[in-house]
């Protein structure tokens, strides 16, 4: 009885908590966390944190006059444009491929996945010189497209197209894992119940895919709003006209006008962060669904 | 079954879905005319050079160095993300500390973040009157406007490659394998550095070249920080626009050609690394 007694009080006496054997030391775990923290407030945070605060530097006031200049404006309303026409375009093709390569099985498939990862692993300079070669006057097509006035490079067909091209996986990308988790039993099912082929679509796959579908379009629209290179190298810089809000940006700043190009950047890494946010929500309320195509 | 294999070779396994055809037909127009055209216009073009031409492009000084510059900047910066990202991955699967769900979101920022405002925003920060880059000074570090500078942006572009590429390995691992080897007598560090980590290999050697691929081919945050001078700071993306816009259409081919492989190579080294990781560790990476 005595001995029963007293093993508690030893244990406790100690007072260091025991200490599991499958995490590290205290010490050790406040250093891995002190450090980690450091590189990304030194990485990540300083450098969002630093676009705000240079784009406020000298006011709200300035802030906004930054914003409604018209050069600015018809920026902002030319990536909008090209978010609005590219995206779409993307979540066709993506529901389009993520059928056909998640709910059959065919030869070649994984070739076919390859190919469609393609324009991740290409340059984005790369990505916005290969339209240059295909388009400009030195080309095959060049003279043809000139002689019928219909111009390509250096307007907006261009860059739709260079956004296209850089954007193309990624709601693809989303969809094959997800569909190819889910499998074909609903889809059977509905189709034996009577359902014609687009019903299955639109009453079964789509309500499935919901989740993954917004999160794929997220990050297509973060990247099509966003991209740099290969649009820089189609649009030709053309003032008010081809400049996306990332080239005004570059202008702004290499013309020292240090506001306003903070102004713009703060515009859009506000987008980042709503992406960021909406993405980390429906990954933490539909994580079950999300978890298939974690990986970008 | 039986049925099926008698018929041989066959394109498609049967499927009482329908819409095989047009989605597979949709998927491989907008494939070819997207992707396939304008990349094998590309290598058409590259290829009529000629033989000479392209090499002569190709082993220009200013090019050479411009690919090493890039290439060498990436390999460093994959490293130093290796080493963090790893550390950051462990730290956020592991421990529970406040603002740990904020930091694994801010962990993405790089994905989202357009890089041109990713550029100008380190481009301040690292320059010598920026908040860090004043710090740094007086100690005669300089980042912005040199190679450092490359190096600091792309690993601001890489990290979440690595952490996203280990961290759903690292959730799952089995927590007995380590109460084993704790009971065997291992200490903490022996169990991480022995048994913990060789199975996390392939996910890292995966996010690192996953990193070094974007590195090498990266413009929008380089090119402000660089200080872009000829021999020194200037990367390969930024060659092919110098050229481009000189009208030197062939010089600014035979480069993106050189990338374009090199780009191919590294999609190759990555596949192989999965396949092998399949083979030897059971997961994909």
């Amino acid at each position: 009885m005595a001995h029963e007694a007293t093993l508690p009080a030893t244990l406790a006496a100690s007072s260091r908590p025991v200490r599991s054997a499958t995490t590290e030391s205290h010490l050790a775990r406040l250093t891995l966390i002190a450090v980690s923290l450091l590189f990304v407030a030194l990485f990540i945070l300083a450098p969002l944190v630093l676009v705000f605060a240079e784009a406020l530097r000298n006011g709200t006031g300035e802030f906004l006059a930054a914003l409604t200049d018209s050069d600015t404006l018809s920026s902002i309303r030319l990536t909008l444009l090209v978010a609005a026409i590219s995206v779409p375009l993307n979540v066709v093709f993506g529901i389009a491929a993520s059928w056909a390569i998640a709910k059959f099985e065919f030869k070649g498939k994984a070739f076919l996945t390859t190919l469609i990862d393609l324009p991740f692993s290409v340059s984005p300079v790369v990505s916005g010189l290969i339209f240059v070669l295909l388009f400009s006057s030195h080309s095959l097509l060049g003279p043809w497209l000139q002689s019928h006035g219909i111009k390509i490079l250096f307007a907006v067909p261009g860059i739709v197209l260079a956004t296209v091209f850089i954007t193309f996986p990624f709601v693809a990308r989303e969809l094959i894992p997800l569909m190819q988790e889910q499998g074909t039993a609903d889809e059977e099912a509905a189709l034996s119940l009577g359902a014609s082929g687009w019903q299955t679509f639109w009453y079964v796959t789509l309500p499935n895919i919901r989740w993954g579908l917004l999160y794929g379009v997220l990050l297509c629209n973060a990247r099509a709003m966003g991209e740099f290179g290969a649009v820089s190298v189609v649009s030709g810089h053309i003032r008010g006209v081809t400049n996306t809000m990332p080239l005004q940006v570059e202008i702004l700043y290499n013309e020292y006008s240090f506001v306003a190009a903070f102004a713009v950047a703060a515009l859009l890494a506000l987008l980042a962060l709503v992406t960021l946010v909406v993405k980390s929500l429906l990954e933490f309320r539909y994580s079950a669904q999300i978890a298939a195509s974690r990986r970008h | 079954m039986a049925l099926t294999s008698a018929r041989g070779w066959q394109f498609r396994q049967p499927s009482v879905l329908p819409g095989f055809g047009l989605a597979l037909g949709v998927t491989l127009l907008w494939l070819t005319l997207i992707v396939l055209i304008p990349l094998s216009g590309l290598a058409w073009r590259s290829s009529a050079l000629g033989w000479q031409t392209f090499w002569s492009l190709a082993t220009d000084p200013r090019t050479l160095h411009a690919l090493w510059i890039s290439f060498g900047c990436a390999f460093l910066a994959a490293l130093v993300n290796v080493v963090f990202g790893v550390m950051l991955a462990w730290v956020l699967v592991r421990y529970r500390f406040p603002g740990r769900r904020v930091i694994d979101a801010m962990v993405d920022l790089p994905f989202a973040l357009p890089t041109a405002v990713a550029g100008i925003a380190l481009t301040t920060l690292y320059a010598p009157n920026g908040w860090i880059g004043a710090v740094l000074a007086p100690l005669g570090i300089k980042i912005a406007f040199t190679p450092a500078g490359i190096v600091v942006a792309l690993i601001f572009v890489g990290l979440p490659f690595v952490v996203r590429t280990v961290q759903p390995i690292m959730e799952e691992i089995d927590r007995e394998v380590e109460e084993a080897a704790a009971t065997l007598g291992a200490n903490r560090f022996q169990t991480v550095s022995r048994i913990l980590l060789p199975d996390l290999l392939p996910a890292v050697l995966t996010g690192f070249a996953l990193a070094l691929a974007r590195g090498v081919g990266e413009y929008g945050s380089v090119i402000f920080i660089a200080g872009n001078l000829p021999y020194v700071s200037e990367i390969a993306p930024l060659l092919i626009v110098i050229r481009l816009e000189e009208f030197n259409y062939p010089a600014a081919t035979a480069i993106a050609a050189l990338m374009l492989m090199v780009s191919f190579a590294m999609l190759l080294v990555i596949n192989l690394i999965q396949a092998w990781s399949r083979r030897r560790y059971g997961y994909g990476a």
